[in-house]
């Protein structure tokens, strides 16, 4: 962009002296290309979702009733194939019904009918017993439905941030309002 | 990996409960070198550089006239790197109730119990292995009724 003559002080008196001269078509430019970062971001996301059969092909780790295999924080990464059986063994990640928050736990029983009909048992790798009372009033097992994913892959915690940026609000506002100002003023030369 | 069991059966409300009482003898070994991969099933397991732990499991897998296909776990174990990669369990007793769905259990012939073990690593892929070497247990046609397990 043209300069206009004068010398300023300071890297933050420059920043708002290109705040201030920046015209309407840069602004909208810049708003532009945030808005195209993401969509692409959301794309791939969606992708995700699509390649992995999984509505959330990658999960943070809440509780510690996996350690020490898995940590608050952690990051997982699931597939949910369609045709791939529930073993035993198997770390897979379930919904309650009715609640949202999903859960990370070891299948521990399984029992299958001949026609595809599967119910199973979880338990935690550090829990004492078995995930019956998580589940709801009366529900002995778990179905194929109640599954989000299969545990495929993981990353220690990489997850942190998630949890950081939902019990500190401030946080996440901070966080927001520093990749808002970058995304603005930032200058492609 | 060797496994030898004893067993007897008995009914609790309305489904069958097994005992079973087993040995395992199993050695996994640590590697030389890290690069070898772990999830080919006949190679044996590698606490590599990028292994955290094992989360090891006993299954006793079987078919009934309810289900095809029921696995249940009866014991399981952490074992972390650098904790001796050498198991030699003798009688123990499963950690887990071995509860059928139902009362498959009673005159089965075919138990299939198989150690296998889920790899954790440091960061990456989470195999699932099986080991080599199952034993097949048959339980007996009646139920015992007494409580000397």
């Amino acid at each position: 962009w043209p300069r206009s003559g004068g010398i300023r002080g300071g890297a933050a008196m420059d920043l708002f002296g290109d705040l201030r001269r920046m015209n309407k078509r840069q602004l909208y430019y810049q708003v532009l290309n945030f808005a195209m970062i993401v969509s692409s971001a959301l794309m791939i996301w969606k992708g995700l979702i699509v390649i992995t059969g999984s509505e959330s092909p990658i999960v943070v780790v809440l509780s510690g009733s996996m350690e020490p295999a898995f940590h608050r924080g952690d990051l997982l990464f699931l597939t949910n194939f369609h045709d791939d059986p529930i073993r035993a063994g198997e770390i897979v990640v379930f919904k309650v019904e009715g609640r949202d928050i999903p859960i990370v736990h070891r299948v521990i029983k399984v029992h299958e009918k001949g026609n595809g009909n599967i119910k199973f048992l979880t338990k935690g790798d550090n829990n004492e017993v078995d995930d019956r009372g998580l589940y709801k009033e009366g529900q002995n097992w778990l179905e194929k439905k109640d599954v989000v994913g299969r545990a495929r892959g993981f990353l220690p915690y990489v997850g942190m941030v998630t949890i950081i940026m939902n019990d500190y609000p401030k946080f996440k506002y901070a966080l927001l309002a520093v990749m808002g100002a970058y995304v603005l003023l930032k200058r492609e030369s | 990996l060797r496994k030898n069991v004893e067993d007897f059966t008995g009914p609790r409300e309305r489904s069958d409960l097994g005992f079973v009482i087993f040995d395992i003898t199993a050695d996994i070994l640590n590697g030389k070198n890290g690069l070898q991969t772990f999830w080919n099933k006949n190679t044996l397991i590698i606490f590599d550089w990028n292994v955290k732990q094992l989360f090891l499991y006993l299954s006793a897998e079987y078919s009934t006239k309810n289900n095809a296909l029921n696995q249940v776990v009866l014991w399981d174990k952490i074992m972390l790197r650098g904790d001796n990669p050498r198991l030699s369990l003798k009688d123990m007793k499963s950690k887990y109730f071995f509860f059928d769905d139902g009362n498959g259990l009673k005159g089965n012939r075919n138990i299939t119990l198989t150690l296998s073990w889920n790899v954790v690593p440091n960061a990456g892929i989470l195999p699932l292995v099986t080991g080599s070497g199952h034993v097949s247990v048959p339980f007996p046609d009646t139920y015992e009724t007494t409580k000397s397990y």
